[in-house]
């Protein structure tokens, strides 16, 4: 029984240059908890800047976690939804990927990053985080493509973009999705 | 919380010894009952305890965010996870793994379970565990499920019960030792795991092994029960035992275990761990956690007692088959190298910074041709793709030999020496080569307020502060200095193991005009190596913020004025205490708020800083209250009772540790009734009718404790003590004048009358 995939991740990825130090994110996250800043219930802060190419600082939620992420050594927002979501595959990544965006966007305007980080609107990476649901291979990736198209073609227009599986088979589905002119080496 | 809970316990059926399996089936319905509300919140608690399901900061659904304490809005119509604990607040899972062995596929697992349930990141702790942070309790079964698939439970990983046995990383490959000690401590592990003389103690239980006396890496002597592997000759031939030490523990004060046996055959190695366990059971405390571990029952039967009543209790034990059958088992455990011993070749072209590496993080094992490689992890913190990583490196270059370690790192053995070049280029690539294991960069921390949930300071965030600057300053390679060990505990329980680092920190808390201000209390003079041979003393209470510099200054004194082969422990006891206090002194006063509010955050913070939800006070506007100034007597006092022990003054010693208690109890009772009792009788009366019967005194987790060290020392003032009870009681006064600090903040923030 192919069983429904839930709790998608969506990581966007920042421009070069990017900033050096992560450290403003931590009063960021603070403050956003202090003004309710996101539709989730936002719990704590969590520094992780000390791991190479760790978590970075999270910004820890009940329903998700929102994050300055430095996985593969590449820095970008990662929205981490653990509660489920409702509705078609469709829905659950347009919640992800709006949910990731508007952090994006709120990001970008705070005093601590203002002209320092800027994020990449034409790519992203999505994550399928449970091994059960959506298991790392090649019949998951094409059995859930077409969802992942229709979503796509909604944000970027269809036949624009490209999708990938990317990693190795122990990882979860990991799929970079970018605008065909911004496709970068995938590793 | 994870959709896919459900389906796991089908998808693993076949893959579980079943009675992991049924126990998780068990620790489910538990969880079901109590949804319901069918169990008792406190019957709740100490139940998924035992199954390693912590509880962490902020679940009581309040957190202060830097302006306010607020009610976090988790969703309604839930029960407890235990007193005052929201279900749908975030937790920890601690993974038990005894003496740290761990395989390639556990490791791959635990990368998964840090994935999907966690934040990424599974953590190393100071007793070779895992743990996973920021998990949903709803998860844990299935976690639970995940891990017994490829046989790991996490039965009595907290809790009242045997915590992980640990055991020394290099057991089986160590120069120094006795002989390997690895399948004694897994023996004990598995033998113990539920057994039922283990069910009802009154507190946790550690226990440890060690291949030998001398070195460090099991630290027994700070442990409720340790073994250090022994061989006598009996009758003509060689046979194994171990030397005994019980009673020890670091905890509020650290107690050094006494030797109970000098050689214990190994056939009586499960029978006397019974026979502690029913002793224990019988005659520990049971009602007040806080006197609750065996090294206070130790103390207060002494030694002798404790032993005769222990034998006795093994003359009543019935004989349990598994004793011989464990130790039959024993010769059959054996650890087998990959690849044939090498040697490393001293032409080959190596990789950039391969020399410091092997210098720091490679151990020659006494099998030649073989090496033991650790892996530092910073704060003990490694990612899943690491874990993976490190799962590859150890099929690819062992027989998947790897080990946590007490220093919250991991070590891959085996590794043929021919091969530690290209093991090194695979772990660099992997960010995983960082040349500073063992070294004064390798800082050990505590979670502290990052999760835990009794944590003052934040002991990560200042640990990664350090460990920054240690190794932008190059402190790592300094040889005079990069062997020493700093470690950190963000509150006084010692989970950091403070009190064995040459130089040791806690986290406690000043008031300053109205305002809490993190700090640390700075111990010296610990003893790291001969099994954690002797604990630090606490110097005094430096702002968080002044805490580098501070490090910094024993750092550069300790560089230029050792001698000859002095060790900083012995340079400690030669400057003297005085001199320590006096170099750090300047750095303890706190500026006002106005002028630099960057001392009123915590390291890795952006909060002003809390102890709870403290307001402005009455003494508000005054810059340093009468009962600021009577505390910080009474902290000179404690100093200088060290100083008198220092001297070897016990009486004194003692008797001025007494005083600094009294006179901090003057200070309450100044504050609060306006009374200024002299007479040490009144002040005790007082002190106990006004703030112990009120429990004002009373700190939130530990409750009276800190009083009733102020109450044992007014009972036996002018009975004799021995050094180690004057040391003791030092450590006591310390601990009590950290409480009034507390009590008084608590009282300022109180609302006028109230």
């Amino acid at each position: 029984m192919a069983k429904q995939p839930d709790h998608i991740n969506v990581k966007i990825f920042a421009l070069e240059p990017t900033p050096e130090d992560l450290a403003g994110a931590i009063p960021v996250f603070h403050r956003w908890i202090q003004q309710n800043a996101a539709p989730e219930l936002l719990i704590d802060v969590a520094d992780y800047r000390h791991v190479p190419a760790g978590p970075g600082v999270i910004l820890v939620g009940l329903e998700a976690n929102y994050s300055l992420d430095l996985t593969e050594n590449r820095l970008g927002l990662l929205y981490n939804r653990k509660k489920p979501v409702a509705g078609s595959l469709e829905d659950k990544l347009r919640q992800a990927y709006e949910a990731a965006s508007a952090a994006c966007r709120r990001l970008e305007q705070e005093p601590e990053f203002h002209r320092k980080l800027h994020f990449d609107p034409n790519s992203c990476e999505v994550i399928f985080n449970d091994r059960l649901l959506a298991p790392n291979t090649l019949e998951t990736f094409e059995r859930l493509r077409s969802g992942m198209e229709q979503f796509f073609a909604e944000l970027w227009g269809r036949g624009t973009f490209a999708l990938e599986r990317v990693g190795e088979p122990r990882e979860r589905l990991r799929v970079r999705a970018a605008v065909r002119s911004s496709l970068t080496p995938l590793i | 919380m994870k959709a896919s809970n459900p389906f796991w316990k089908d998808q693993l059926e076949d893959q579980m010894p079943p009675q992991l399996a049924a126990e998780i089936d068990v620790f489910e319905h538990e969880l079901a009952l109590r949804r319901q509300g069918k169990i008792d919140e406190r019957v709740f608690a100490e139940t998924r305890l035992r199954r390693g399901v912590y509880g962490q900061r902020y679940d009581s659904g309040q957190r202060h965010d830097g302006i306010r304490t607020r009610t976090l809005a988790y969703p309604e119509g839930k029960p407890t996870k235990g007193p005052n604990t929201v279900w749908d607040a975030p937790g920890m899972q601690r993974i038990k793994i005894p003496f740290g062995g761990l395989n390639a596929r556990q490791l791959e697992v635990i990368a998964e379970l840090a994935e999907e349930y966690a934040d990424g990141v599974a953590h190393v702790t100071t007793r070779q565990d895992f743990q996973l942070h920021f998990v949903h309790i709803d998860d844990t079964p299935t976690i639970m499920r995940r891990l017994a698939a490829v046989g790991i439970t996490t039965r009595e990983a907290c809790g009242n019960s045997i915590r992980n046995v640990t055991a020394c990383p290099l057991a089986g490959v160590c120069r120094d030792q006795v002989f390997d000690v690895t399948p004694y401590a897994k023996m004990m592990a598995y033998y113990l795991l539920g057994h039922p003389e283990c069910q009802d103690f009154g507190r946790k239980f550690k226990i440890a092994f060690s291949g030998c006396k001398e070195n460090p890496c099991a630290l027994v002597r700070m442990h409720d029960m340790g073994f250090i592997a022994a061989v006598r000759e009996v009758d003509g031939a060689l046979r194994r035992g171990f030397e005994v030490y019980v009673g020890g523990g670091l905890g509020t004060v650290p107690y050094q275990a006494k030797l109970f046996a000098e050689f214990l055959p190994v056939e009586e190695l499960l029978p006397l761990a019974v026979a502690v366990a029913r002793v224990y059971t019988k005659y520990g405390e049971k009602k007040n956690r806080n006197t609750a571990r065996i090294k206070f029952l130790v103390h207060k039967l002494g030694l002798e007692e404790f032993k005769q009543r222990v034998e006795q209790e093994r003359a009543g034990l019935r004989p349990d088959p598994r004793w011989e059958q464990m130790l039959r088992e024993i010769p059959t455990y054996q650890e087998r190298p990959l690849k044939d011993p090498g040697l490393l070749q001293i032409t080959a072209p190596r990789l950039e910074g391969f020399e410091r590496w092997y210098a720091r993080n490679v151990y020659r094992q006494r099998q030649p041709g073989y090496a033991t490689v650790t892996i530092a992890l910073p704060l003990g913190d490694i990612t899943a793709a690491q874990l993976r990583r490190v799962a590859d490196l150890a099929r690819k270059y062992t027989r998947e030999t790897v080990r946590t370690t007490v220093e919250q790192n991991l070590v891959l053995r085996w590794v043929s020496e021919a091969d530690l070049p290209a093991l090194y280029a695979e772990l660099k690539a992997a960010q995983l080569a960082e040349p500073v294991a063992g070294s004064i960069a390798d800082i050990v921390a505590c979670p502290g307020t990052d999760t835990c949930k009794l944590g003052i300071a934040s002991s990560r965030g200042l640990a990664a502060e350090l460990r920054q600057r240690l190794l932008a300053q190059g402190a790592d390679q300094d040889a005079a200095v990069s062997n020493l060990h700093i470690k950190i505990s963000g509150c006084f329980n010692s989970c950091g193991q403070h009190h064995v680092a040459d130089i040791g920190f806690y986290g406690v808390s000043r008031n300053k005009n109205g305002y809490t201000v993190p700090h640390f209390q700075l111990l010296v003079g610990g003893q790291w190596e001969e099994n954690a041979g002797s604990y630090g003393l606490a110097i005094g209470a430096i702002p968080a913020k002044r805490v580098p510099e501070a490090l910094e200054r024993f750092i550069r004194r300790y560089r230029s004025e050792r001698a000859f082969g002095e060790s900083f422990q012995s340079f400690i006891q030669r400057i003297g205490k005085a001199e320590c206090k006096r170099m750090v002194e300047d750095l303890m006063p706190v500026p006002p708020h106005e002028e630099d509010p960057s001392f009123y955050v915590d390291w890795s913070d952006a909060r002003e800083f809390t102890i709870g939800d403290l307001g402005v006070g009455e003494c508000a506007g005054e810059l340093v209250s009468p009962v600021d100034f009577q505390l910080a007597a009474c902290e000179r006092e404690a100093f200088e009772a060290q100083l008198l022990l220092e001297a070897g003054q016990i009486e004194r010693a003692a008797q001025t540790a007494y005083k600094a208690m009294m006179h901090g109890a003057q200070a309450l009772l100044r504050f609060k009734l306006g009374a200024f009792p002299e007479d040490p009788e009144a002040v005790y009366q007082q002190f106990r009718t006004h703030f112990y019967d009120t429990q004002l005194f009373f700190d939130p987790f530990a409750q009276g404790k800190f009083a009733h060290y102020y109450f044992a020392a007014h009972a036996r003032n002018g009975a004799p003590h021995d050094p180690e009870s004057a040391r003791r009681q030092i450590e006591e006064a310390q601990l009590f004048l950290e409480a009034a600090h507390s009590c008084y903040a608590r009282m300022l923030a109180a609302p006028a009358g109230g």
